[in-house]
């Protein structure tokens, strides 16, 4: 037997442990619940326990003329994550193929250059960006919001494809090569295969992160071109809207299918542990 | 032929890493570079050279004490987070394949949910008549509502929800190839469950807890949302300084300013680890 008797000392680590783990696991997950049971309160205030369960504010939500601030904010929102995580995905994914087994001193430096809008202030690049376009002139408009966004985005792609990448075996080109397949050919059929759930896992990530964005979408946009988040904040701000605890359960309900067939599809939740 | 992935040898194909490179050069290099000069400028249309700005915010103690208050709120929250994320990593590595599906599924949840949610979550929880207060008054563990919103310790709180995952996730990743064997042949020769996670697993998992503290304190110190509603008018740090400054004063240079600041700052506390991380290696 290579294990000792659990002593005194052994249980109060094993006491210590799992307490601290279950109030961590609470942190994250009690307040998604209490979100989605609020979203369903009879009650014009937002208060737990909810006095009573009713619908009214999901039919708040969508009734075209009351929300109608709203309804253009998620489709300026879903405009701007679509077009931003299309072009993100391209751009990533080439960048990802130059620097794939590449271990030179400049490979790393741009490496690190590509990944670094993770590390960096988002605020200090949205206010940058701000600044930028209206010297050059530009108005406000989804385009630069599309621009902007593609730079806070476009390294979960590049990571999660650069990742995919390492684990193609260099052979499979050197035999498609060798066979006569043209280039473009053997990215077509045998690169691009291999590495599409890692594409997909990080285009998931990417949109996500895009309709979630605050930092540069509160400086670039405006009256006109409104972003969700931004949008969301204003009622919570204002008058703690009931409203927007709708709009958290059905994005809830919607980011939770979208992850559960990502993960059928990439296999997400071990590639974001890997 | 150069070809991207023929071996070790290859160098970098420029065609393919140029649309992503010049992206980043029109859209997020440049876009810094004007920040960095407007820093220096009198007015929001860079007319002219000048020390003003920057002499004014680093003049004041309270622009001073923001800077301070910033950076503690980042490291107090890598600090309450590690509290929590090592016994999560510890559960999920004790755990069978089909617990630690569920758990990473935990995990990813908060990330995955909108900053706004979030927040407008913790608001429920944390105010005078919110769900901890109540609890805490059923329980008889206070008498009087505390009041959570608009402090530190509640920021903090909330913070964590976010910043856990982006601890959780390198620290799992490294603490799964940790071998096994090693905590039980620390047992086996008498150590305490204490020591051997103190002697074996802490100093082994070390490279992926300093991957998830650089991460923590980045988000933390930026997290703009989270420090406006929870923090109020009564905590100010250095995003809200830098959204009012240009947003509601129009203070270009001044926000540009706060912004280089928090750059620098954030850079010097990333680096801070990354030192860290070395020094624990040739250690």
């Amino acid at each position: 037997m290579t294990r000792q008797l659990n002593t005194p000392t052994d249980r109060g680590y094993s006491l210590v442990m799992g307490t601290l783990a279950v109030i961590g696991l609470g942190i994250l997950i009690v307040p998604v619940i209490i979100v989605l049971l609020s979203s369903f309160t009879s009650s014009t205030v937002l208060k737990f326990p909810p006095p009573g369960f009713s619908l009214r504010w999901y039919e708040a939500l969508l009734d075209p003329v009351r929300s109608r601030h709203v309804h253009v904010a998620l489709s300026n929102s879903l405009w701007v994550a679509l077009s931003a995580t299309a072009l993100a995905a391209i751009l990533a994914t080439l960048a990802a193929l130059a620097l794939n087994r590449v271990s030179r001193p400049s490979a790393r430096a741009m490496e690190a250059g590509f990944l670094s809008p993770l590390i960096l202030p988002g605020l200090a690049f949205g206010l940058a960006t701000l600044m930028y376009f209206s010297i050059l002139g530009f108005r406000p408009s989804l385009n630069l919001l599309i621009a902007g966004h593609i730079v806070v985005i476009a390294p979960f792609i590049f990571r999660t494809t650069l990742a995919s990448l390492t684990q193609l075996d260099p052979a499979l080109h050197e035999s498609s090569a060798s066979l006569g397949a043209g280039r473009l050919y053997t990215f077509r059929r045998i690169t691009l295969p291999i590495i599409a759930p890692g594409i997909a896992a990080g285009a998931f990530l990417a949109f996500v992160a895009s309709m979630d964005n605050v930092p540069v979408s509160l400086f670039l946009s405006n009256a006109r071109t409104n972003m969700l988040p931004i949008r969301m904040w204003g009622m919570m701000e204002t008058t703690l809207d009931v409203r927007v605890a709708a709009m958290s359960g059905a994005l809830i309900v919607v980011v939770l299918v979208l992850m559960i067939v990502m993960d059928r599809l990439t296999n997400l939740t071990r590639r974001m542990s890997m | 032929m150069s070809g991207a992935a023929t071996g070790e040898t290859a160098g970098v194909e420029w065609r393919l890493a140029a649309p992503l490179g010049l992206t980043y050069l029109a859209f997020f290099a440049a876009p810094l570079l004007i920040l960095l000069v407007m820093s220096f400028s009198v007015d929001d249309n860079l007319g002219g050279f000048s020390l003003a700005a920057w002499a004014k915010f680093w003049g004041d103690p309270f622009y001073r004490g923001v800077v301070w208050d910033t950076l503690r709120l980042g490291l107090v929250t890598v600090a309450m987070t590690t509290l929590f994320a090592y016994p999560i990593a510890l559960l999920f590595i004790a755990s069978g394949p089909g617990l630690q599906r569920l758990l990473l599924f935990i995990v990813l949840l908060p990330l995955l949910t909108s900053v706004v949610i979030r927040t407008f979550a913790w608001i429920a929880i944390l105010s005078r008549e919110g769900v901890l207060n109540q609890a805490l008054l059923a329980l008889g563990l206070t008498t009087a509502p505390l009041n959570l919103l608009q402090t530190e310790l509640g920021l903090v709180i909330a913070l964590m929800q976010i910043e856990m995952p982006l601890m959780l996730l390198p620290l799992i990743t490294v603490m799964r190839q940790i071998d096994p064997s090693l905590s039980d042949a620390s047992r086996a020769l008498g150590g305490s469950k204490w020591r051997t996670f103190r002697k074996v697993i802490l100093p082994l998992s070390l490279p992926g807890w300093i991957a998830g503290a650089t991460l923590v304190f980045a988000s933390a110190t930026t997290a703009f949302i989270s420090q406006t509603v929870i923090g109020g008018a009564r905590l100010v740090y250095l995003p809200t300084l830098i959204w009012q400054q240009a947003m509601v004063v129009y203070n270009w240079p001044f926000a540009a300013v706060a912004s280089v600041t928090l750059l620098v700052a954030v850079l010097a506390g990333v680096s801070l680890f990354a030192m860290l991380g070395r020094f624990a290696r040739t250690a």
